[in-house]
């Protein structure tokens, strides 16, 4: 086995790859949200001036990609790797987003989990050798969300207390083999957990368990204690899932409540923006943390954090034909020096 | 932990539904809306069309506001509002057909807005029509019908 895999799941990088930059795109509700300061673009037409979601979420992308490249001094052609990951089928979103760049790209697939998914993978490009820079970045857009998973935007029904409201969205970072801090320190690769959930409209529940399984998998991997995070920033469990997460870590002798946020409870200002549970998708955390947190871990407010971004990875299918929901969660420890 | 343990602690997180409020929210729209279309049917009436006729018409000026409000945006706001008490009535199910059909419109007119239209209201239409065969059935060998 080789060094750098340590204990049940964990990575610990031998040369932490840098968080060279980072860029967040976003749509006009997330615009008009508490961390409205921290995005890159915040453009006022959900559409992106694009003739349908699709191509929206896809201009996201590109123009997500593009800028955190350019903050660095880069062009596209100096990246050896694209990953990304959204919620469309056939991961369109990112593709049709990459395919002017002409770069090597990975597809991924995590649900909303794809930012960390990205993450990892691309540390583990770098610190593997295989690269000096990789382009790490996650989709999501409302509308096309709603179309592929639930209702028309225009039927007249109403949302579920527990249901979010997924984000509009795109973050991208460059990670680059050398640079300056914040660095990927180690990672927890998440398995897929089913607790048996199979409320699509409470999909925080159905994540909990496995944002739980590889929080406490990292701590005992890595021989950590909560107190070690400044922050321990999760995806898009909301506030239902949240409660649990914290609720499930406690049954194991670990407090988290002083540390733990949630992207998609930070995101969104939960009552005057009416997302009932939070935001979700794979931009929540993918925006939050290449607005927000990657601004903090800049000016050293936040020295040390855990990202765990969350995603559900049912399919609509799966759901009609009564499957209950399984998860998953990447944890990613970031660190400014 | 098991799932059924897990299954309880969800319960205890999971904010419930509002049920009352929304039964009395759905009861004042939905008795609006049928407030409105018996306003709609008494004019008509008025006007000397008959009974039938004003029934036919009352139904199609409903429908044709439900898609009008669907097309503008507002029917899903008065639908987040009121709940059941604007999908049960004829209103709802215009809009249950007018909303896929506005949604799927990138997809063309036969893959998006003709095969997509009917993919909410569809069920409805099956099991209703066959309901009502059912009913006619019973009614044909019970009820004396001839």
């Amino acid at each position: 086995m080789s060094l750098k895999f340590v204990g049940e799941a964990s990575v610990r990088f031998a040369s932490p790859p840098s968080i060279l930059t980072a860029a967040a795109v976003v749509g006009p509700k997330e615009g008009e949200g508490p961390l409205r300061d921290y995005f890159d673009v915040v453009s006022q037409d959900v559409k992106f001036g694009k003739e349908t979601w699709e191509q929206a979420e896809s201009e996201m992308v590109r123009q997500a990609i593009e800028l955190a490249v350019k903050k660095a001094g880069l062009t596209t052609q100096d990246i050896q790797y694209i990953l990304a990951g959204d919620l469309l089928n056939q991961n369109s979103g990112s593709v049709y987003g990459v395919r002017s760049f002409g770069r090597p790209f990975f597809g991924l697939f995590g649900a909303c989990s794809a930012m960390g998914e990205s993450m990892c993978l691309g540390a583990m490009l770098l610190d593997g050798g295989f690269g000096e820079y990789v382009i790490a970045a996650a989709s999501s857009h409302f509308c096309g969300a709603e179309k592929t998973f639930r209702f028309p935007l225009e039927l007249g029904t109403q949302r579920a207390p527990t249901a979010s409201w997924t984000v509009t969205g795109d973050g991208a970072v460059v990670l680059a083999a050398k640079g300056t801090g914040p660095y990927i320190k180690t990672a927890t690769i998440g398995a897929v957990v089913d607790m048996g959930v199979k409320d699509a409209n409470n999909m925080g529940a159905a994540m909990a368990p496995a944002a739980a399984d590889v929080i406490l998998k990292h701590f005992r991997d890595l021989d950590l204690t909560p107190d070690y995070y400044d922050v321990i920033a999760t995806g898009d469990l909301g506030e239902v899932g949240s409660n649990l997460l914290v609720k499930l870590i406690q049954q194991d002798g670990y407090d988290i409540k002083a540390r733990h946020v949630d992207c998609g409870l930070l995101i969104f200002d939960q009552q005057a923006q009416d997302v009932h549970a939070g935001g979700s998708g794979c931009g929540c955390s993918a925006a939050t943390f290449a607005g927000y947190f990657y601004a903090k871990l800049k000016k050293g407010e936040i020295k040390r954090m855990l990202f765990v971004p969350t995603g559900a990875l049912h399919s609509v299918v799966t759901v009609q034909q009564g499957e209950s929901i399984p998860a998953i969660a990447h944890a990613v420890g970031i660190a400014g020096e | 932990m098991d799932k059924q343990t897990y299954a309880d602690m969800v319960k205890a997180a999971s904010p419930p539904t509002a049920v009352f409020g929304n039964c009395v929210r759905a009861f004042f729209v939905g008795g609006g809306i049928c407030v409105l279309g018996q306003v709609l049917h008494d004019a008509f009436l008025g006007t000397g069309l008959a009974r039938d006729d004003a029934g036919l018409v009352t139904a199609a000026v409903l429908i044709l506001l439900a898609v009008l409000l669907t097309a503008l945006g507002v029917y899903e706001k008065i639908g987040k509002f009121a709940g059941a008490g604007s999908i049960v009535p004829i209103t709802g199910f215009a809009n249950s057909v007018a909303a896929p059909a506005i949604e799927h419109k990138k997809e063309g007119l036969v893959l998006g807005v003709g095969a997509k239209m009917f993919v909410i209201a569809g069920p409805v239409l099956i099991y209703g029509i066959m309901a009502s065969v059912v009913v006619g059935l019973v009614y044909y060998f019970v009820g004396g019908g001839s």
